[in-house]
């Protein structure tokens, strides 16, 4: 039987990576990362981990160390954090072009300027299409299990690719929660050795990054591409056999008393358990309002977004980061796309909250429900509206 | 027959194309980049193997007599082989003259 343990998000987090018994870690702290990695540390001083910590100067070198030991065929993790993630935007292309299966939670923050050190999602969203998978975690419990979960996927010899972990930064990082942990014989059971498909090794020797000429560059673009569109049905698998084996049960699309819903509100990370209270209350006041929040947004899951718009009229989406310039929120311009084409798709508004850890309450989604609707009734057009702004 | 290079589908590529077989680089023809070709009056060769040792293409072979000829499917014309050369034998020469 699992034993329950309080203890902080961050540090179950690491407990998470000791039990998947990683080989290297290479990491940089930055706040609100900095638990996950002092721990990790400490867990290999201690000897608790046999793993190599690898301390380094910067994220761009921390992620280089990981592609790496990665590419020697070690199983390897790291964790960083809005400009630290910035630092880092180089190699993270590099990683899976050259398919190795990294697994970093992001502690998401705000980007400076100004500084910020409070939650939000622009980190994640600036590295967007780097070509990682990249999962949400709303609570410390998921943040434990899609952990362990990823280093599952990613090692996937059809996937081969990194993973970033997202948990909103303090939110979930720094409080203390609950977390049913496992044990190292069921994790084992799990998770078994990491078995690369190929890795650098002088006996039988590999040049990966080389030059791709006009003549492949394409067909490693494309291959990429279906390779990462391709694992959401690895993905869907893991979870299927994480739920078959411990009982907790996760979807790349999940839903909130969405069943016979004529407006959904659309969350993804930690903000989504206030929503669940917002919709609460409305359904208490006869509203027909449900919930879905995107767990997965890399591969972005079109098709399970789509099954769930039955007789949705309308759809009010928030991001939590601006794209500036852009036409409304990142989530919102990729849930606009998948939607655009389809007969009877929902009224899109994107909604802007949240921003450099300012609070969105549950009388902010109901006021985002509010507006939605009504700008659904007039078929206003609007890029998007920020809410709880002054104006 | 194998596909080249150049004729491979997105999916039939090794792992995150990388290069698994050492040397294969010798497979891509860079000679067509010259414009200039080096050519060698062998009478005044005094077979040093500067040329040799310079060369960063290693596109210089040791020919049966002991003097160098030039691997002109890899040669991209830089004409260090003719700056270098202790006696001045080798000169560059446009190509197609």
């Amino acid at each position: 039987m699992a034993k329950r343990v309080g203890i902080e998000v961050s540090l179950a987090i690491s407990e998470a990576v000791k039990l998947a018994k990683v080989d290297a870690v290479a990491a940089y702290p930055i706040t609100p990362q900095t638990h996950i990695v002092e721990h990790l540390s400490e867990l290999v001083a201690e000897g608790e981990l046999d793993a190599a910590f690898i301390p380094v100067e910067s994220e761009h070198s921390a992620m280089s160390v990981c592609a790496g030991t990665s590419a020697a065929g070690a199983r390897t993790y790291t964790a960083t954090s809005s400009q630290g993630l910035a630092l880092m935007n180089e190699i993270l292309f590099i990683i899976p072009a050259l398919r190795l299966p990294v697994v970093m939670t992001i502690a998401n923050r705000a980007l400076s300027g100004p500084i910020s050190i409070w939650n939000d999602h622009s980190d994640i969203m600036s590295v967007r299409d780097t070509g990682w998978i990249a999962i949400f975690a709303e609570n410390g419990q998921e943040a434990f299990d899609l952990t362990l979960q990823s280093f599952k996927i990613a090692e996937d010899h059809r996937v081969l690719l990194p993973i970033s972990v997202n948990i909103d930064g303090f939110t979930l990082s720094h409080v203390i929660e609950p977390h049913e942990f496992l044990d190292q014989s069921e994790v084992d059971k799990f998770l078994p050795e990491y078995k690369p498909a190929v890795q650098l090794n002088p006996d039988d020797p590999v040049s990966m990054g080389t030059v791709g000429v006009p003549e492949i560059y394409a067909e490693a673009k494309k291959c990429q591409d279906e390779v990462l569109k391709g694992s959401i049905e690895v993905i869907k698998e893991v979870f299927a056999e994480f739920a078959e084996m411990f009982g907790r049960e996760y979807k790349v699309v999940e839903t909130y008393r969405a069943e016979g819903a004529e407006t959904l509100l659309m969350t993804m990370g930690s903000v989504s358990e206030t929503a669940m209270e917002a919709i609460d209350r409305m359904q208490e006041a006869g509203r027909k309002v449900g919930l879905i929040r995107l767990r997965l947004w890399r591969p972005f899951p079109a098709d399970d977004l789509r099954a769930e718009m039955g007789s949705v009229k309308t759809l009010a989406v928030l991001d939590r980061a601006v794209s500036f310039g852009g036409a409304g929120g990142p989530v919102a311009g990729e849930v606009r796309s998948a939607l655009y084409n389809v007969e009877d798709s929902p009224y899109i508004a994107s909604f802007i909250a949240g921003l450099g850890g300012r609070d969105i309450t549950v009388d902010d989604f109901i006021e985002m429900v509010d507006q939605a609707e009504a700008m659904a009734k007039a078929n206003e057009i609007h890029e998007y509206k920020m809410i709880g702004v002054r104006e | 027959m194998t596909k080249k290079f150049n004729e491979k589908a997105w999916h039939e590529y090794d792992l995150g194309f990388m290069v698994s077989r050492p040397g294969c680089s010798a497979e891509y023809r860079t000679g067509d980049w010259r414009s200039q070709q080096p050519q060698t009056n062998k009478d005044k060769c005094i077979k040093c193997g500067v040329c040799y040792l310079v060369c960063p293409e290693g596109a210089i072979v040791l020919a049966a007599d002991g003097t160098y000829d030039f691997d002109l499917e890899h040669c991209k014309g830089c004409g260090i082989c003719a700056t270098e050369c202790w006696t001045g034998c080798i000169s560059m020469v446009e190509e197609g003259e």
